[in-house]
């Protein structure tokens, strides 16, 4: 029975954080196709999953429970429930800045994968080589 | 790049109007709805990457890059320039919020349908970012749709 | 007087609006573009100066973007602040008259060689500015994030400006670096506001309860900082970027990364000054300066390419700034004068080595630009060609070795001295880096500028007025510190000093 409850207990905890360990992971994933990936592309996609998870993050953790948004003549509450239950958009504005500025830089790394493509016929970190010798 | 059937294009010219419409709905709705000038801007220039994936090589024409270039500078410069207007309180201030001019309105109290000739500096602000936001990514997507991507072009 | 008040937003403001106005300007008319240029390079350059001068005669300029007041900007009950709060300080105008200065001459030396209808070329580096500025002023931690993002983009996209394919992978390799580090960055303000519900630098540090999770935010922005400022464990993308691009930018972009290293301190001391584990992070930083040190300039002497010699000895050169710095922060507020000392000298080779290194890098980019040829090897003789050239390239390595009567010699003579007092070993160390960098500055001077005359390098000719009068300007700046460096201790190292060593100023600036 007790042992029951806390593997109960052990999922919702997952459950309940279930979005901070996906963001988690998705930097992991990220960081795992920069450090491991050969392919121009696919770092500049390993940097947006980073981004992604990132903002998953950011998303989650501007999550109150019972929260609504801050819309003036939206609210539905008393004036006084209006301090406590509405919600910062801070977390949003954040979130939308980093789509933004992740969209130019993957915008930036793209179009000099092209170009290096371009120059070079090939877009394999190691072929590429050092630049120079040391 | 190659094009594709006269049905996609056909129907990617049909979609097209109330697609930049509901663009343009977003960028104006930007202070009342979720929403705003860079969601706006964006499905307004995937309006355009609809086009470019429909006709291939043949939109190449029919934007000019220039001209796109030259109205996000302007955007962006009308940015700073609307910001530095408010510089008779602070950067940034919100100088047209209840002043009664364009968008001057104040916003009345209690739940009600939303006014849209309100919010001040804030919607000419979002204005001016779906500008910014459709005609950078336009560019972006013309200039990679350019691109000749052939091996050992430059060797 | 009221634009001087305004002069914090002005520094934002210009930067962008003569960005994008140049932008305009290059599709419609070129002589229009020739004079939009200068003039907005005047004026960034000179609401920095204003900015700085007034910070350091009337104290901290606080400054609220869309409204007067800070406090208007707390709702009552609540006491966040929720608006973008810039902070002056000391230090801030330390880093906006150091970039100003080095962005003047980047400016003046590229106008010979951005000769074409490159308009896009100052675009990017009034962006650059921007970031900067932005870096130095904001008292808000995302704001930070968003400077140095647009800091890195600008940059990757000038590393790659001139088509060449190995500027491309340099450039690449920067934007990956930069924008993981950068990204780092936001987990861990992501971190702080989720316990805080705040961004302000001086609003959190008040309440700052050094919980697990802080300590967390603290490594990642200490690491992801220190990896952009180009310290040891993570220097590779320094070589490559700083010698692949063009010459201008290279003074630059060694300017960028001072910025960061602007952004580490004031992290570790504006924000997490209260840390009582605080030393960790000293020691951690102490290390990370001896590692850079040793390790930048011992791989610097095999080199032969002559701008990644010299990207190398950048690397060697921030290690001072860390050390300096590092034991600052290790023996903190106790009004010891040995870390006070230690800190100016920190920050007083903060703005030397932004000097001589651009120098340096402009002379290198002076010899590329007029022989073509990069390899040591292939140089020989140019003193008889160049002698400008020549005068200031021996100016700036005199300064980067330490001797008398550059720069150099005065801020690393501070830092020998007060890092004896805390552990001889560090001060040896440090000395020993110095010669080393004195023998490979040596051997550049006899293999490029010394020696017979190539056939090959027989109608090399001096470069460009312009560009002299670039180098020159450093020079002067280098010759200057080194006459009188009490004069500039006393009237800007010091205080930003004492800005970053006095955590409950920056605080009490909010109000």
């Amino acid at each position: 029975m007790l042992e029951n409850k806390k593997a109960l207990l052990f999922a919702l905890l997952i459950l309940q954080n279930a979005n901070f360990l996906v963001a988690i992971c998705l930097v992991l994933f990220g960081l795992y196709a920069l450090l491991f990936k050969k392919n121009l592309i696919k770092m500049a996609i390993g940097i947006a999953i980073i981004a992604s998870g990132i903002n998953l993050f950011l998303i989650s953790a501007g999550y109150r429970k019972g929260g609504v948004a801050p819309i003036f003549t939206e609210a539905t509450i008393k004036a006084s429930e209006a301090e406590t239950r509405m919600v910062l958009p801070t977390p949003q504005a954040l979130t939308l800045t980093n789509i933004v500025i992740s969209l130019a830089v993957t915008a930036l790394m793209l179009s000099l994968a092209i170009r290096i493509y371009q120059q070079t016929g090939t877009l394999d970190a190691t072929k590429l080589g050092r630049l120079d010798e040391l | 790049m190659r094009d594709m059937s006269k049905i996609v294009k056909i129907t990617a010219l049909v979609v097209l109007a109330p697609l930049i419409t509901f663009g343009l709905y977003i960028i104006a709705h930007g202070h009342l709805t979720p929403g705003g000038g860079f969601q706006g801007g964006v499905i307004i220039a995937s309006c355009f990457a609809l086009l470019f994936i429909a006709f291939g090589k043949q939109s190449k024409h029919m934007l000019n890059k220039e001209l796109l270039s030259v109205a996000e500078s302007l955007a962006l410069f009308g940015f700073v320039f609307l910001a530095l207007l408010g510089l008779r309180k602070s950067f940034l201030n919100n100088f047209l919020a209840n002043s009664g001019a364009m968008f001057g309105a104040s916003v009345p109290f209690g739940t009600k349908e939303a006014y849209i000739n309100t919010a001040g500096t804030i919607p000419l602000m979002n204005i001016l970012i779906g500008l910014e936001v459709s005609c950078a990514l336009t560019i972006i997507m013309l200039l990679m749709l350019n691109e000749k991507v052939s091996k050992h072009a430059g060797k | 007087m009221s634009l001087l008040q305004h002069s914090v937003a002005l520094l934002i403001a210009f930067p962008l609006a003569f960005a994008f106005l140049t932008a305009i300007t290059e599709k419609l008319s070129a002589k229009v573009k020739n004079i939009v240029v200068p003039v907005g390079m005047l004026s960034v350059v000179c609401t920095a100066f204003l900015t700085s001068v007034d910070v350091f005669a009337n104290g901290t300029k606080v400054y609220t973007m869309g409204a007067e007041l800070p406090s208007i900007t707390m709702p009552a009950k609540l006491a966040i602040p929720i608006r973008i709060v810039f902070i002056v300080d000391a230090f801030s105008a330390f880093m906006l008259l150091l970039s100003s200065i080095v962005a003047t001459a980047a400016f003046l030396y590229s106008a010979s060689f951005i000769r074409e209808a490159q308009a896009k070329y100052y675009s990017l580096l009034f962006l650059m500015l921007a970031g900067m500025f932005g870096l130095a002023c904001t008292a808000d931690l995302f704001n930070l994030f968003v400077f140095l993002e647009v800091l890195s983009i600008s940059s990757a996209a000038l590393i790659a400006f001139f088509v060449d394919f190995k500027a491309s992978e340099a450039s690449y390799k920067y934007l990956i670096v930069s924008s993981l580090a950068s990204l780092m960055v936001l987990l861990a303000v992501g971190i702080l506001y989720a316990q805080y519900d705040m961004l302000n630098i001086a609003a959190l540090a008040k309440v700052l309860r050094f919980s697990f999770v802080d300590i967390i935010a603290l490594a990642l922005l200490v690491s992801a900082l220190a990896m952009k400022a180009g310290s040891v464990p993570m220097h590779f993308w320094v070589p490559d970027a700083y010698s692949r691009a063009p010459a201008a930018i290279t003074a630059t972009l060694v300017v960028a990364s001072q910025s960061c290293l602007y952004a580490l301190f004031r992290v570790s001391f504006s924000l997490f000054g209260a840390f009582p584990l605080i030393h960790i992070i000293a020691y951690a930083i102490i290390l990370l300066g001896i590692l850079s040190m040793f390790i930048g300039v011992t791989m610097a002497l095999p080199q032969k390419d002559i701008k990644r010699l010299m990207a190398y000895h950048a690397i060697s050169q921030t290690g001072y700034m860390l050390l300096g710095v590092g034991i600052g922060l290790l023996v903190g507020n106790t009004a010891n004068i040995y870390a006070l000392k230690a800190m100016e000298g920190g920050i007083f080779h903060i703005i030397n080595h932004a000097l001589y290194k651009g120098l340096l890098f402009l002379t290198a980019g002076a010899i590329i630009y007029s022989t073509g040829k990069r390899n040591l090897d292939e140089l020989s003789g140019l003193a008889r060609r160049m002698p400008a050239t020549t005068i200031f390239f021996i100016t700036g390595a005199a300064a980067i070795a330490g001797l008398p009567p550059t720069n150099g010699f005065a801020s690393k003579l501070l830092i020998y001295e007060s890092s004896y007092i805390f552990n001889p070993l560090f001060s040896i160390i440090a000395m020993i880096v110095s010669i080393l960098t004195l023998v490979s500055f040596v051997k550049v001077f006899c293999s490029a500028f010394l020696g017979p005359e190539l056939k090959a390098l027989s109608n090399v000719k001096e470069v460009p007025k312009p560009m002299l009068f670039a180098m020159g300007m450093l020079s002067f700046f280098i010759i200057i510190f080194g006459l009188f460096p009490d004069i500039v201790l006393n009237t800007i190292v010091e205080p930003a000093a004492m800005a970053l060593l006095n955590q409950k100023a920056y605080i009490g600036a909010l109000g």
